[in-house]
């Protein structure tokens, strides 16, 4: 009983793209393998580590939760589009600034999930932030290091009142 | 000019990281590409009956089902590359898959090859194993017992070896007025990087090339083993490791699974990719430590010590891994008496089968077990003649006057100042300020404890020759070769294997203050067999002692053969030539003059060389060390127990480490606050679980506590520099440090937040239930 393709189109990093994928297909393998943006990660399958966070109309969501058909129609945001190398957004400048990567595996679903934070609470103090990051986890970092990141692009972006990105952008 | 070296830059390795564009194993697309799965066994220990692919073989896009029988002949077992001599070492065979019984959960039995990711895992489920299950081995002590199932028909007892070294005079012991007996249970632990592992093969029919990516923290030890594995010349198997998700140990060991992927991509003549999931990660890769120590600290009351003895039973799983006989023998063995000048010392190690999942090297492997043994005993023999646990460290810490010093053990620590860090960490904690407040939390009934670990580590492997000796199939000296294009612009390639540590950045800023250069125009390259002759990978804190020097030492050829050049060209002495800043100037000769890009271009040309010198500007350097390298440090951990729940909260830690020279700050501390994190989870929270029936109970980040953010403090840190003389660098190992040091620091704290309870030990790790049955059992004495 072969089930048909599905057409999911969706507007990703302010691009219209579009694939026909198996109806079962996660939102995560969609983005990585049809719509070749590999940026954003898979490290569990039981919705635990948020390396695969991206952002679904404003919210930060778990893409390995979610088909991609459920995804049908709406706007994403993933690593790709917060900012290339020349122009970094606030979360990536301070990533870099403060060294909250190191294997940068998570990096990705962390500063996606970050950028949803500071969206909320445009200026953390350190608890939030790392309540902010129940939904992820670093294995190399022992995470420090990403709340003074977090810290920095709040600042950088309070300085600036840099656009966040999400359906605003 | 400002140094670079010891500079807190930022990584060169990053930009691409934030933005997306890594190039980790799943990102790897190629034409025609297939997906590997691979059927486990869902029994700890069963014979296979029967397997049936038939249903599984018509399943839409099924390419092939590869079962043991099938491989049978065609790819060899995967050995062991740690064959620790003297310890009458039986290795059982191990097998890509299993040909007529698994051994445990996790165990490979069948390969399925598919079109499409999700085909691939529809085809695997319809494959039909018949077991007949049989009695698992499972715990080590269990599993030695005369009646124990046999994990291999022919290993007895299910001991795969029996390590000794170092005697104890009788006396020693006999007459000592202390002597402390305690037995710890070093928890298994997965390392969890947050990629699973991963492996892409393709093959070329016509070159007879077959190139294999995979998640290896030492590419050119894989290619080593799997050339024998699966028939193929080195010369014709490529390894490459792309980016990749952490390693922490769980990447060290070569896997039945690559090789499995490289047999089928050159069986079947298409690409194949074979991406493990999460909870396959829980079966089917290495765990770490699984070790329980016996432990007996003998001493004067006035806090001399005089011997420690030691067994170590460890669970090395259903067969060996790359590195796991190392890991508790040498590593392991070596260290026991820690940073204390104990004169005498005794190691007694059993590794023993068991239906279980093999363990095999875990950040530190070794060091942090023989640390957390001292470090725990060190204390209770403090409270045993009720001295303070620092004056008793202090007692009998090697001096610094001492080194070079030999351990009881034999080993050579190279340099040291002990007191250093102790004492700084104490200022940095405030620590007669913290007694103070701690009798008052008392009164009040808070629970507040403090814990110490001064640790000394061995690191920076290290001598080919002892390596030798000690039973490693492998050298571990390091390779590097410095090449200066004609723009002078410059490409690095090293036998390290950087996988989130920055080396990029870190043996960047070593040549970089060399030749004068800005970061921006040196690359740095690792992990590919084909662009690197040769090398031994990442791991054991290596990799800038050992490999940093031999970028180090070619960078210096480089500039010694540059030299000359400049010479030529400015008609003067070499020994007249000075080169600094990237410029070669003659002494006393002002504005006699060549730049670095010059001379690369004139070397590259070779239009205008010095008689007899060969064109070209680039050098190797194989370094060899003469010894280990031995970091060491103080670390400290003040902990809250809530006695009504029993929960634990960190509420300070302080880590001063001395690891020699420190080329980056910056990543220095995140080396630190990494380990640190590993070692406090495995205090706390971190723990593989198996039932009788041998059934991992842990199998998913639901129930395998990995930390979070929230549960860890700002972690304090500061570093002392004592530079080892075994390098130019002076560099030590910073890797390890802290899975090493934190997990005793954060036990003697709650220990020490316990006492008023009189309870010594919990076993690790310290959930809130046992630590609240501990107080209410303790209550109700
Ligand atoms: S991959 Fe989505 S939460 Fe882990
Ligand atoms: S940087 Fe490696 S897991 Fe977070």
């Amino acid at each position: 009983m072969a089930i048909e393709n599905v057409n999911v189109k969706v507007k990703i990093n302010g691009k219209e793209r579009c694939a026909k994928v198996e109806p079962r297909t996660l939102l995560t393998h969609y983005i990585r393998d049809d719509l070749g943006l590999t940026g954003t990660h898979i490290g569990c399958d039981t919705s635990q580590c948020g390396a695969c966070s991206v952002m679904v109309d404003g919210e930060v969501v778990k893409s390995c939760t979610v088909l991609a058909v459920q995804a049908d129609g709406s706007e994403i945001t993933t690593v790709e589009g917060l900012g290339d190398v020349n122009n970094l957004h606030p979360i990536q400048q301070g990533f870099w600034e403060k060294h909250g990567l190191q294997c940068g595996y998570c990096t990705p679903g962390v500063m996606m999930a970050m950028v949803g934070l500071l969206k909320q609470n445009p200026d953390p103090s350190d608890e939030e932030i790392r309540e902010g990051l129940e939904g992820v986890i670093c294995r190399c970092t022992g995470y420090q290091f990403i709340v003074e990141a977090v810290k920095h692009a709040a600042q950088i972006m309070r300085e600036s009142e840099v656009q966040l990105v999400g359906e605003e952008r | 000019m400002k140094k670079v070296v010891g500079a807190r830059l930022k990584r060169k390795e990053d930009p691409k990281l934030i933005t997306g564009n890594g190039y980790f194993s799943d990102d790897i697309q190629l034409p025609g590409m297939l997906h590997a799965a691979i059927l486990r066994s869902p029994h700890a220990h069963a014979m296979i009956k029967s397997i049936n692919v038939e249903e599984a073989l018509k399943a839409p896009g099924v390419v092939a089902i590869y079962t043991g029988k099938d491989l049978e002949g065609k790819i060899g077992p995967v050995p062991s590359s740690w064959l620790v001599p003297g310890c009458n070492l039986k290795e059982a065979p191990q097998y890509p898959l299993a040909i007529d019984r698994v051994r445990y959960v996790g165990d490979g039995v069948a390969l399925v090859i598919a079109e499409g990711r999700y085909a691939v895992r529809d085809a695997m489920y319809l494959i039909d194993v018949e077991y007949e299950t049989l009695s698992p081995a499972v715990g080590q002590k269990q599993s030695m017992q005369i009646d124990a199932p046999l994990v291999h028909d022919d290993i007895e007892n299910n001991i795969a070896f029996h390590w000794k070294a170092g005697e104890i005079p009788e006396e020693v012991c006999e007459n000592a007025e202390v002597a402390i007996r305690q037995s710890f249970y070093i928890q298994r632990v997965a390392p969890s990087p947050i990629e699973t592992r991963a492996a892409i093969g393709q093959y070329n029919p016509g070159s007879g090339e077959l190139t294999l990516w995979c998640t290896s923290q030492n590419p050119h030890i894989h290619r080593m083993v799997l050339s024998g594995v699966l028939g193929i010349s080195e010369a014709k198997l490529r390894v490459i490791a792309p980016d990749m998700g952490g390693g922490f140990g769980g990447k060290i060991g070569v896997y039945p699974d690559e090789a499995l992927v490289g047999y089928a991509a050159r069986d079947l003549g298409r690409p194949v990719k074979w991406i493990e999931e999460r909870n396959e990660h829980f079966t089917a890769s290495n765990y770490g430590r699984d070790e329980v120590l016996d432990v007996e600290l003998f001493g004067k009351r006035d806090g001399t010590l005089g011997a420690i003895r030691v067994k170590n039973t460890h669970n090395v799983g259903a067969y060996l891994s790359t590195m796991g006989p190392g890991v508790s023998t040498i590593d392991f063995g070596l260290m026991v008496t820690g940073c204390y000048k104990i004169p005498y010392a005794s190691c007694e190690t059993f590794g023993v089968y068991t239906n279980t999942t093999p363990t095999d090297a875990y950040r530190g492997a070794g060091k942090p077990e023989a640390t957390y043994q001292i470090e725990r005993a060190i204390d209770l023999f403090a409270k045993e003649i009720g001295m303070d646990p620092i004056e008793l460290r202090r007692k009998n810490f090697v001096q610094k006057e001492e080194f070079p010093f030999t351990n009881a053990q034999g080993l050579l620590y190279d340099s040291g100042d002990y007191e250093k860090p102790l004492a700084k960490a104490l200022e940095m904690l405030d620590y007669n300020k913290f007694r103070e407040t701690q009798k008052e939390l008392r009164k009040q009934g808070k629970l507040i404890g403090i814990g110490f670990s001064t640790y000394v580590e061995l690191c920076g492997f290290g001598p080919s020759k002892v390596a030798g000796a000690i039973g490693f199939q492998g050298g571990v000296w390091e390779n590097a070769t410095v090449r200066v294009h004609p723009s002078g612009k410059v490409t690095v390639y090293s036998g390290t294997s950087p996988h989130g540590q920055g080396h990029a950045t870190t043996f960047g800023q070593v040549v970089a203050e060399k030749l004068g250069l800005p970061m921006d125009d040196i690359e740095l390259v690792f992990g590919d067999t084909k662009a690197i002759s040769m090398g031994w990978g990442t791991y054991g804190s290596r990799s800038v002692a050992v490999g940093g020097t031999a970028v180090s030492i070619a960078t210096d050829r480089v500039i010694e053969k540059a030299k000359k050049i400049a010479a030529h060209e400015l008609e003067a002495p070499v020994e007249d030539l000075v080169f600094e800043k990237g410029i070669f100037s003659v002494k006393g000769a002002q504005g006699f003059e060549r730049t670095f890009q010059e001379i690369a271009k004139s070397a590259n040309m070779a239009w205008n060389l010095p008689e007899g010198l060969e064109p070209s500007l680039e050098a190797q350097s194989f370094f060899d060390p003469e010894n280990f390298v031995y970091p060491f440090g103080a670390h400290i951990a003040v902990v809250e127990v809530d006695k009504e729940t029993g929960q634990i909260e960190v509420k300070r830690y302080v880590a001063v480490d001395d690891v020699g020279r420190v080329i980056n700050p910056l990543t220095a501390e995140g080396q630190v606050h990494g380990g640190i994190a590993q070692g406090i989870g495995q205090a706390l929270w971190e723990g593989a679980v198996y039932n009788e029936e041998g059934q991992l109970l842990t199998g998913t980040f639901m129930d395998y506590a990995l930390p979070k953010a929230r549960f860890f403090p700002e972690i304090e840190t500061a570093f002392t520099e004592t530079l080892s003389p075994v390098n130019p660098l002076g560099a030590k190992g910073i890797g390890e440090t802290g899975t090493t040091a934190s997990t005793p620091a954060i036990m003697n704290a709650v220990m020490d937040a316990l006492e008023p309870y009189g309870i010594k030990d919990i076993e690790m790790p310290l959930t809130p239930e046992k630590v609240w049955r501990a107080i209410s059992e303790s209550e109700g004495k």
